[in-house]
């Protein structure tokens, strides 16, 4: 009687069974950083002396976050990452023009598979849980000794279940599911916890959506966010896999720490107001608030069913003349992929600009910094203090639908305002 | 480990974003770092605190990134301790690898002002602070490990010549 996450703790530190509380030593599957936290984990590695890392096909970094190099820090940063991955012979690198947003490329580069335990310096890196995977954000120096031993000690975590009946609502997806979900337990609800979402509205969900709810995991304190893979897991996976993967699921007798339940049919269009995620408002309560930015990309919502959600909005209209509209495809497939479909071309013409794939505004890093005072809203994942620029800046979060809208009508919106 | 220091307050939820800003991650310098700690929450915060003083929050202290450059920039800052009525997972974790004494305290924090100076006795699991003692939430007894032996890349370091 194991949950999903037990399950993958037990297969990764050879044991039968293990329970929550536990530590244990854990062999991971997979260990990334980016050009942010690569650098420390590259220096505290050498500190280690360990020569080669573990296995050179299971490290990667990513430079997604000030890259394209930003500035000259930034830049000496990303070469680090560039001279490290030479010089240790890693099998996979993404340099300028072949990166994306690490949590969209990687699922995308079929990398982080089902039943891994992968560890990740970067928070978001609870995203992989979308494909039935362990995954968990952690520090440079964990990722450091991770490189090094291809293991890494953790606690077992008590998992939380959610469970989610009934059809969402027109334009509702995972973004707002996940965001309702953060408003009702708070930015601790599931503080150390494994976040486990079932439910018929979650077996309903691509892919795409199920990335984007754990995803934003960490925003509720969890270790960890995961959906029991299914045959839209395998399809997703099985013609991008580069090694063998394997579906967990949890026992039904498996213990919770509690057990929440939510009618998808009732979750509105959402958005959180500044300036923590758990501070959700349906976005119908909000057409008073004026927006000087909108962003439409992240690893939270960059991906092309994003970009084409947001574009069906866009298309034949125009961005309102007090707004700048930014929007980032998460990947270089993605971009071309938009291109193809000619999404690109509709948030052009719309007099958007669309820029490489890059965390960029997300976190304030470049590519749409706010001003003192201004007011953004964002489909990435964070909306703290000073997030996207000045620290007297504001930051709301929504799904790409309320993004779009909210573009064309310069406030906060939802499509059916624009007859949609 | 016994060591007293000056309170600096803090309330809940202080995010990774409001210690260390993004906008300053393009260094990892430690010295760097510092002159920028807990800017979004107290923009004269670096210019007051001095070494050797503490940070007394609420709940979830760290959420957000898992940056460690936030616990870095504290400890390099010169503050000796951060004591939270609890702390997020990944900055919890960071802190100990990096070696920067962190204390779980449910009740502290209702029962200090900025300005106090308060005692820790991290062997024992005390704090002193206005004439009460306060208990601290016990260390895992693998973190305890980890300290013992001078932080995760020692500890790594011995795992890696255990294996040879």
């Amino acid at each position: 009687m194991m949950t999903i996450t037990e399950k993958i703790f037990a297969a990764h530190c050879g044991r039968g069974q293990v329970s929550p509380g536990e530590l244990v030593n854990a062999k991971v599957d997979f260990v990334l950083a980016n050009d942010i936290t690569a650098p420390i984990a590259i220096k505290e590695f050498s500190r280690i002396g360990a020569g080669d890392v573990f296995d050179r096909e299971r490290v990667t970094f990513v430079p997604d976050h000030f890259a394209p190099q930003k500035d000259i820090k930034a830049a000496e940063q990303c070469r680090m990452l560039r001279d490290f991955s030479a010089g240790h012979r890693l099998k996979y690198y993404y340099e300028v023009g072949r990166m994306g947003v690490e949590h969209a490329l990687l699922p995308e580069e079929g990398l982080v598979l089902p039943g891994d335990l992968i560890i990740g310096a970067d928070s978001h890196t609870c995203t992989y849980g979308g494909l039935g995977a362990f995954a968990t954000g952690v520090g440079s120096t964990d990722v450091a000794a991770a490189m090094a031993l291809g293991e890494l000690w953790f606690k077992v975590p008590e998992s939380v279940k959610f469970i989610y009946y009934g059809k969402p609502g027109r334009w509702v997806g995972g973004k707002d599911i996940i965001l309702h979900t953060i408003g009702d337990i708070g930015v601790d609800g599931a503080l150390y916890m494994a976040m486990e979402f079932e439910g018929e509205t979650i077996r309903d969900l691509p892919v795409y959506g199920r990335l984007t709810i754990c995803n934003m995991a960490i925003e509720a304190g969890g270790k960890s966010g995961i959906i029991a893979p299914d045959e839209k897991t395998e399809e997703y996976v099985k013609v991008r896999a580069k090694r063998a993967y394997k579906f967990y699921s949890s026992d039904p007798d498996a213990r919770y720490a509690s057990v929440r339940e939510y009618d998808a049919s009732r979750i509105p269009l959402t958005v959180s107001c500044p300036s923590m995620p758990s501070n959700t408002k349906p976005a119908a309560e909000l057409s008073q608030v004026k927006v000087d930015q909108v962003v439409i990309g992240s690893c939270t919502n960059g991906r092309i069913e994003d970009l084409r959600e947001a574009a069906r909005i866009i298309k034949g209209r125009k961005v309102n003349p007090n707004v700048r509209l930014i929007v980032i495809p998460a990947t270089q497939l993605i971009y071309r992929e938009a291109m193809r479909e000619g999404l690109l071309d509709a948030f052009v013409e719309a007099e958007a600009v669309v820029s490489t794939p890059t965390c960029g505004p997300c976190l304030g890093g470049h590519m749409g910094i706010l001003a003192k005072g201004e007011v953004a809203l964002a489909t990435t994942n964070r909306n703290f203090v000073g997030r996207m620029g000045h620290p007297e800046s504001s930051v709301y979060l929504s799904g790409p639908a309320v993004a779009a809208a909210s573009a064309v009508l310069g406030r906060i919106g939802t499509p059916d305002e624009l007859g949609l | 480990m016994v060591f007293k220091g000056r309170v600096w307050k803090f309330g809940d939820d202080v995010d990774t974003d409001a210690i260390i800003p993004a906008r300053y991650l393009n260094t990892s310098d430690p010295a760097e770092l510092a002159r920028h700690v807990m800017e979004d929450a107290d923009s004269e915060f670096p210019k007051k605190v001095k070494a050797g003083d503490m940070i007394v929050a609420g709940k979830n202290f760290g959420c957000g990134s898992s940056r460690e450059h936030a616990p870095i920039a504290i400890k390099a800052a010169g503050i000796q301790t951060v004591i939270a009525k609890s702390f997020a997972r990944i900055f919890y974790r960071n802190a100990f690898n990096i070696g920067l004494p962190i204390f779980e305290c449910p009740d502290l924090a209702e029962n200090v002002k900025e300005g106090d100076v308060i005692e820790v006795d991290g062997d024992r699991g005390v704090i002193h602070a206005g004439g009460k003692e306060f208990q601290v939430k016990p260390i895992p007894p693998f973190m305890n490990e980890l300290v013992a032996a001078g932080g995760l890349i020692e500890w790594t370091k011995k795992r890696l010549a255990g294996r040879k």
